[in-house]
């Protein structure tokens, strides 16, 4: 698509509707509605037992669809919230069910509350508690889990993402744009006719996953009706005749879509929203749920539209589905999954531009209006990550590098030249790679034909350090993973290295195999019958999302800390086993007390030691040796569904979790600070600039990832000048023909250079523009820092 | 064949254009009072020393400066001016290969110090980096004899010339030296349609008043090849913590500098697009 945007700049901001409908959504408190837990256990005292697993669960869809509270807001274009009302969440005891106590910490914790009322929590206490108890999804897992796997889940050698929230990480393509639910269920009257009981010892199930699908859809296309009841309801009692007619459009776009395939751009919006709390509703998959490429889908609409203010219209109508996603947080968790993740929303992960399907440029208009949409808006949600292929014009970059240096942390950038070769690696077709993109943070999947379930993070600096102490968790005393030898008593580096793969490859499989029992739990007790719709081939296979019925089916790894623990490596290998400085037991005596009192060797390791991001060979081989044993060590295993286990190398928030759970590193990294995160170097590793820290990343070969992260640090004065943005998006380019596939860009403020100046250590590639140059906060005098700081201030938005 | 430098610079952003390693080489003719590269200015190697960074160790006890600067296990002390032989500095800038390609006229640039002063130096690091296909700079204050600036103008792509301030009497006060054999190597170079750009570090009670730069700005303008552009760098005091780490003093007479407010800078930028000049803030 030749294009060029007649508005590459911000033109005007938001208008009034918009802004009023921005700051409710920001102002309004976060609650929790036990409305859904109360349809469901009502629904299931009457109903289980009466219908297999997939009809049920349809059933309980469609009774929360058919009873639960309808909400049309003032003002609102597009309509449909999760709850009784925007940022109101609900629970989902089917999987996990919050305790009394849950509640209450939930109700009352400084940070990120959500408010519940203690009438609620009593009728929770009363009516939903009890029903549930020994029935979830979690004390399925949990009271099946090896005494082996607990240990190590609560060491924090591994996390689990399955244990009380859905997969998720789903993103669509187009389908949704020229099929309509009543269309579906044509595909599914003819498959159900299709059926062969006689030859196909599947057939039955296929019978019942088709009928729950079929149910799925009425539910979803009642739940639209309500909205148009509502409007036409409210139409009548509406005496402004502006709004009047809004609610009138409403009402007839509610009563269109998702029956039937969108006409325009206002249905298509409302079809996706429809799709997408149908979605979530059903259940409550992690990182909600992602439109995909929605700025290729929407283009064929805006293009159909005529008006001089045809691009408002559009932009109006797409602000007012970006204020939807910012209503939805995150179902809140219970137990440790609430440490190892601060995150509060869920994740919508929107990806513009990047590569159509048949691999030509996938950017337009629609791609820029959303960049703005995204500035003006500035809101937690959605995310959105640019999608830069070698086809894609500079000037999109360069347009998407200005957002950048608002030091928002977005966009993400991400390179469809190398996850399409991921994607198809994974054995996709290249058209099915190519509409693929990334559903949450930077894993991938192929959008609207794959089920790729995240099972959970892997702690590798936590296996290091089982090994070194042959065995044992220093942090609890107790026995975990296999004895491996005592490493004092090892002669070579190789022994060392050896012995930690050993004991890698034990808890891999350890993960591995739990993840196939909590696979089949999510088949057998909560398949996704309505999200099964939007997932090719699941109506054609008869089969679940969570059973197979999907065209691709993967199960993804994330391994963290990799900087961290090739940092180790280095310090070891070189200082003990080349150099002799230090033997490994002075080196473990001053990690077991935190460097108490060997602050000289703590320093000397800091900087006399070749660390990971710094295009040094020495750490870069290290690094690219272990992430190579960790693909091999993870990749390949089949899982339930017919499908692959892969790596990727997302860390989210986890390196902060993970590292407290770790003791003192021979890096020199103190007791229970954070490891690094996603693929990126550790915390003040790199210290020759973000040039070499690309070149380091480039050495490993992604394409055999499901994704890597990584994060660079900027200060917002360094990207001042419009001649910056040019440097920023060759860095960019430069890193993606190295074979880079996500990067992104902490335009840093003034908290973390206060913190800067209390840890220097730290932050020692902090890169600072001065004046007519550029320096190293470190090497600043605190003067300068302080004027630095200062100034920062200044330059923020 | 080997070459005293204080530091490279990869990713430098701010030195020329696109991405470029900046090598910085050791010794200076002048001694700018504001220099915030104190370190360059002496030909010898210098130890710095960060004191906030020791921890009182001990380990360079009794130990020359080059073996405690091996030693320190914080980087509290370092050698400003180590040797590099060519391949260990051609190795270095290959690293970056990709990147500079990547960035749109992007290579290496050789400041200082003077890169002119060693120009024997100079010119040979120019012409191995020509021999690789690098695009090539010179930061420098063109304090040399004109047949240096004629033989290192014809081993760059572009010149970075600094210009302090067009009163030779002021310009000797605070850099050491006259200004005429600078003016007199800009406008040669201009005569040559040499292309170049001019950096002014711009400095409150030095060189910002309006008189300087209304001369500044019709020299540049009288030029037969203007500047391509103009780089007005805001005075900061950042050459104050490397003189401390020099164990020299910053601004020993206590001349009274500033940096630029926002309406001096205003003010240069229109003064010198009176001359028909685009100035900008920043490198």
């Amino acid at each position: 698509m030749n294009f060029s945007p007649t508005h590459p700049e911000n033109d005007g901001g938001m208008n009034d509707r918009i802004r009023r409908l921005r700051q409710q959504s920001i102002d309004t408190p976060t609650t929790l509605t036990i409305e859904r837990a109360l349809i469901e256990t009502e629904f299931y005292k009457r109903e289980e037992g009466r219908w297999p697993i997939a009809v049920l669960r349809a059933k309980n869809f469609y009774e929360i669809c058919k009873k639960k509270t309808i909400y049309i807001g003032d003002d609102e274009l597009i309509v449909g919230e999760r709850g009784p009302m925007p940022k109101a969440v609900p629970t989902f005891p089917e999987l996990t069910c919050h305790s009394v106590e849950d509640l209450h910490v939930l109700n009352t914790r400084e940070l990120q509350p959500y408010f519940i009322s203690q009438a609620d929590i009593d009728t929770y206490e009363r009516e939903v508690i009890p029903f549930w108890k020994g029935k979830t999804q979690r004390e399925r897992i949990f009271s099946h889990v090896s005494r082996e796997w607990d240990e190590a889940y609560h060491a924090g050698v591994f996390t689990e993402f399955m244990e009380q929230r859905a997969a998720g990480h789903t993103a669509m393509d187009g389908k949704m744009y020229h099929r309509g639910l009543l269309d579906c269920k044509q595909m599914i009257a003819e498959e159900l006719a299709r059926l062969d009981f006689i030859n196909d010892p599947e057939a039955t199930d296929r019978q019942q996953e088709l009928t729950a699908m079929d149910i799925s859809c009425d539910a979803a296309i009642l739940f639209a009706q309500r909205h148009a009841e509502l409007a036409e309801q409210m139409m009548n009692e509406c005496t402004d005749t502006k709004r009047k007619a809004e609610l009138q459009k409403i009402a007839e776009v509610c009563r269109w879509v998702p029956a039937h395939a969108p006409r325009d751009l206002w249905e298509a919006i409302q079809m996706y929203w429809f799709v997408h709390l149908g979605t979530v509703t059903e259940l409550n998959g992690w990182d909600s749920m992602n439109p995909g490429h929605i700025d290729q889908h929407l283009w064929p609409f805006y293009q159909q539209m005529k008006g001089d203010d045809k691009r408002e219209v559009a932009k109006e109508l797409l602000s007012c589905l970006w204020i939807k996603f910012n209503n939805q947080p995150a179902p809140p968790k219970v137990g440790v999954t609430a440490l190892e993740s601060g995150t509060y929303n869920d994740f919508t992960n929107i990806n513009i531009a990047g590569v159509t399907r048949d691999g030509e440029d996938g950017s337009n208009e629609l791609s820029y209006i959303m960049l703005e949409i995204q500035e003006e808006l500035h809101q937690l949600q959605p995310g959105l990550s640019i999608h830069i292929s070698k086809k894609t014009p500079d000037e999109f970059l360069i347009a998407g590098c200005k957002v950048i240096r608002q030091g928002f942390g977005y966009p993400s950038v991400f390179n469809p030249d190398v996850y399409t070769k991921e994607l198809m690696r994974q054995g996709k077709s290249q058209a099915d790679a190519n509409e693929g993109g990334c559903s949450g943070c930077i894993e991938v999947g192929a959008f609207g034909k794959e089920a790729y379930l995240l099972t959970g993070y892997l702690n590798t600096p936590k296996i290091l350090e089982i090994t070194l102490n042959n065995g044992i968790d220093p942090n609890t005393g107790k026995a975990m993973g296999l004895k491996t030898g005592d490493p004092r008593q090892f002669t070579s580096f190789e022994q060392l290295y050896e012995a930690w793969h050993k004991q890698m490859t034990h808890f891999v499989n350890m993960k591995l195999a739990v993840n196939n029992y909590i696979e089949r739990m999510f088949s057998l007790y909560a398949p996704a019958t309505f999200l099964s719709l939007f997932i090719d081939d699941c109506i054609r296979n008869g089969k679940d999302y969570y059973s197979g019925g999907a065209r691709y089916n993967t199960t993804y790894i994330q391994c963290t800390g990799l900087g961290t623990l090739t940092d180790c490596f280095t310090a070891l290998k070189k200082h003990v086993y080349e150099d002799h400085r230090y033997s490994l037991d002075e080196v473990m005596a001053a990690m077991a007390k935190n460097f108490d009192g060997e602050e000289k060797m703590r320093q000397y390791i800091r900087n006399h030691t070749p660390f990971f991001g710094n295009d040094d060979d020495y750490a870069d081989d290290i690094a690219v040796r272990i992430y190579n044993d960790l693909v091999t060590a993870i990749e390949g295993h089949p899982n339930t569904r017919g499908g692959k286990t892969q790596l990727n190398m997302l860390s989210t928030t986890c390196h902060n979790y993970f590292g407290s759970v770790c003791l003192a590193t021979p890096n020199g990294r103190l007791a229970h600070f954070a490891i690094s995160d996603g693929t990126s170097p550790s915390h003040g590793s790199d210290c020759q600039g973000p040039t070499s820290v690309i070149k380091s990343l480039g050495k490993l070969d992604q394409t055999r990832s499901g994704g890597t992260l990584l994060n660079v640090r900027f200060v917002p004065g360094l990207m001042k000048r419009d001649e910056d943005l040019k440097k920023l998006a060759s860095l960019i380019r430069t890193y993606f023909s190295l074979g880079g596939h996500h990067i992104q860009f902490n335009i840093v403020d003034t908290d973390t250079l206060l913190d800067a100046q209390q840890h220097p250590d730290n932050y020692r590639d902090l890169l600072v523009r001065v004046a007519g140059y550029s320096d190293y906060f470190n090497d600043m005098t605190t003067q300068l820092q302080n004027e630095i700081i200062a100034r920062t201030e200044n330059n923020e938005f | 064949m080997s070459f005293r430098l204080f530091d490279i610079k990869r990713f430098a952003i701010n030195d020329g254009p696109g991405i470029r390693t900046t090598i910085f080489m050791k010794g200076c003719p002048l001694h700018c009072v504001w220099c915030h590269n104190p370190e360059g200015i002496s030909s010898q190697p210098q130890m710095m020393f960060t004191r906030k960074k020791c921890i009182g160790c001990k380990s360079c006890m009794g130990l020359t400066d080059e073996e405690a600067a091996e030693v320190c296990p914080t980087l509290a002390r370092q050698m400003a001016g180590k040797q590099w032989t060519m391949d260990q500095l051609m190795d270095i800038i290959e690293k970056e290969r990709k990147v500079m390609e990547d960035s749109h006229h992007g290579g290496v640039t050789i400041c200082g110090g003077e890169p002119l002063l060693h120009h024997a130096d100079t010119l040979e690091i120019l012409r191995e980096l020509g021999k690789r296909g690098f695009h090539r700079c010179i930061d420098t204050s063109l304090y040399a004899q004109q047949h240096v600036v004629d033989a290192v103008a014809a081993e760059c792509e572009l010149l970075l010339i600094d210009i302090k301030h067009m009163n030779s009497d002021i310009h000797l006060k605070h850099t050491g030296v006259p200004n005429a054999s600078i003016l007199a190597n800009i406008r040669h170079l201009a005569e040559a349609h040499k292309p170049f750009w001019i950096r002014i570090p711009l400095i409150e009670g030095i060189n910002a008043d309006e008189n300087n730069i209304e001369q500044t700005a019709s020299f540049l303008a009288s030029l037969p090849t203007p500047p391509q552009q103009v780089n007005l760098l805001p005075y900061h005091d950042t050459g104050k913590g490397k003189h401390d780490r020099l164990g020299t003093v910053y601004n020993p007479a206590n001349i009274a500098m500033a940096t630029p407010s926002e309406s001096t800078l205003q003010r240069c930028v229109s003064q010198f697009a009176m001359h028909g000049i685009k100035a900008i803030t920043g490198g």
